[in-house]
């Protein structure tokens, strides 16, 4: 099932990729630009969708719900954890973008918080100055090197995805993440699977309880919920690749223009 | 005309231009000091509602954003279907724009800076506080600045994502869905607002 799932989605991928190495900015920006990413399976997807709502009603939401009436302290202490576990996949992958300063800092990070900051518990390292965290992916390392985002889907549980970014997640079971291989590759006497996937768990209900009110009201407030996921999925990907925080890189200034012309 | 009354004149249309010319960033300080006056207030929450959509209209560039949001398909409008167009599009904004603000009680922004894009736009981005709810929340003001007089907001970008350019690919969907036909995305908009 697994390996038929991989082929499906090497076929996918394959058909709709764009394999150009290029690290120019405006490649990578029109080739990730949400309105040309293509929605190939919509039906599908808007199927998966929906099951995932019915899901998000029955466990996320309660769970995010009541994680959210945790004292403050405890809250950050998770989210610091989960952070700190993720630079396991962001230093390879800052190595992989060619970023090596970045990699010696989040090197630098893991070991300073797992250590000083109690198992990543507290940020020591944002105290001592070292640059804000930004996580990186094997989705953003394969767009870096000009693998297009091929189509957009919609997975079950984990939400939606594009099929270069669900090729990278996937590199993370394959030996990419030290993390699953530590706890559900290897036999470790130190971890045991239930640790990778409670760490996958609390990671969803923390990034359901940070964006609560936010989704609930993006869902109250829209006119086509499906579709404004679907867009913020896509910005929030683009701005990541380009790794840019500077408005005027990500946003298209010309229909702007264009009713101002007119 | 002397020279010397001329160069009077002109200092004077300089002196006034510059002196009515509102800064983007004190604009939006006021937009924000305007909204969170209300939201602090014990009216109830249609009273807030209100209050909130009497801010959009005289802060936001409801018809500007109206046009943009709709995408190519404007050009192809007659002049009746834009103009039923721009008016639900106004009752629907208004609605979802008051409904997503009216939850903040006491929203907590600072000014951090400004970015001048062109003559027509200016960046200003600012800082809502986290708290035990919400983690802290970065947002720009897209501002409209052709007439300095009397800036315009354009745009909101929360962390890096923009509010008109979600809507703008919502709309695109509703369209696509249902073969480029303007009425479905007017019926869709009129349910909104009814409901």
């Amino acid at each position: 099932m697994f390996k038929k799932l991989i082929i499906i989605l090497i076929t996918t991928f394959t058909l709709t990729l764009n394999v150009n190495a290029s690290s120019d900015g405006n490649l990578l920006l029109k080739k990730n630009e949400p309105s040309e990413v293509k929605d190939c399976f919509e039906t599908l997807n808007r199927a998966t969708f929906a099951f995932n709502q019915v899901l998000d009603g029955i466990i996320f939401k309660p769970v995010a719900s009541a994680y959210r009436i945790l004292p403050s302290p405890v809250k950050s202490g998770v989210s610091n954890s989960l952070d700190n576990l993720s630079n396991l996949v962001t230093v390879p992958n800052n190595i992989l973008q060619g970023d090596f300063k970045m990699a010696s800092v989040n090197t630098g990070r893991f070991l300073i918080n797992s250590t000083v900051g109690i198992l990543g518990l507290i940020d020591v390292a944002q105290y001592l100055g070292l640059p804000e965290y930004e996580r990186e992916d094997y989705g953003q390392s394969l767009a870096k090197h000009g693998v297009g985002p091929g189509c957009y889907v919609v997975l079950p549980i984990l939400g939606p995805s594009t099929a270069r970014d669900t090729i990278g997640s996937t590199l993370n079971f394959l030996g990419g993440d030290p993390w699953y291989n530590v706890t559900v590759k290897n036999d470790s006497h130190h971890f045991s699977d239930i640790d990778y996937y409670s760490s996958k768990v609390t990671s969803g209900v923390d990034f359901r309880a940070k964006n609560y009110n936010s989704i609930e009201s993006l869902k109250d407030n829209s006119v086509d919920f499906y579709a404004s996921v679907k867009s913020l999925y896509l910005q929030d990907r683009q701005q990541k690749i380009l790794n840019s925080k500077k408005i005027v890189d990500t946003q298209d200034n010309s229909d702007w223009e264009e009713i101002d012309n007119n | 005309m002397n020279f010397k009354k001329f160069y009077l004149i002109l200092f004077v249309f300089i002196l006034s231009t510059s002196a009515n010319s509102i800064e983007p960033e004190i604009f939006v300080e006021t937009t924000i000091k305007k909204a969170t006056i209300i939201l602090s207030n014990n009216n109830n929450k249609e009273n807030k509602i209100k209050q909130l959509k009497v801010v959009a209209k005289e802060t936001v560039d409801i018809n500007g954003i109206g046009l943009y949001t709709l995408g190519p398909i404007r050009k192809t409008l007659d002049t009746n279907q834009k103009e039923k167009y721009i008016k639900l599009f106004e009752q629907y904004f208004l609605k979802s724009f008051s409904n997503r603000l009216v939850d903040y009680t006491n929203p907590d922004i600072s000014i951090l800076g400004k970015e001048k894009l062109n003559e027509n736009y200016t960046i200003v981005k600012s800082l809502l506080s986290g708290n035990n709810e919400r983690p802290e929340v970065k947002i720009d003001w897209r501002i409209y600045t052709k007439n300095p007089n009397n800036p315009l907001i354009r745009d909101l970008i929360i962390e890096g994502l923009s509010l008109a350019r979600t809507q703008k690919e919502e709309f695109a969907s509703i369209l696509n869905s249902n073969d480029g036909k303007i009425e479905a995305l007017f019926k869709t908009l009129e349910d909104f607002s009814s409901n």
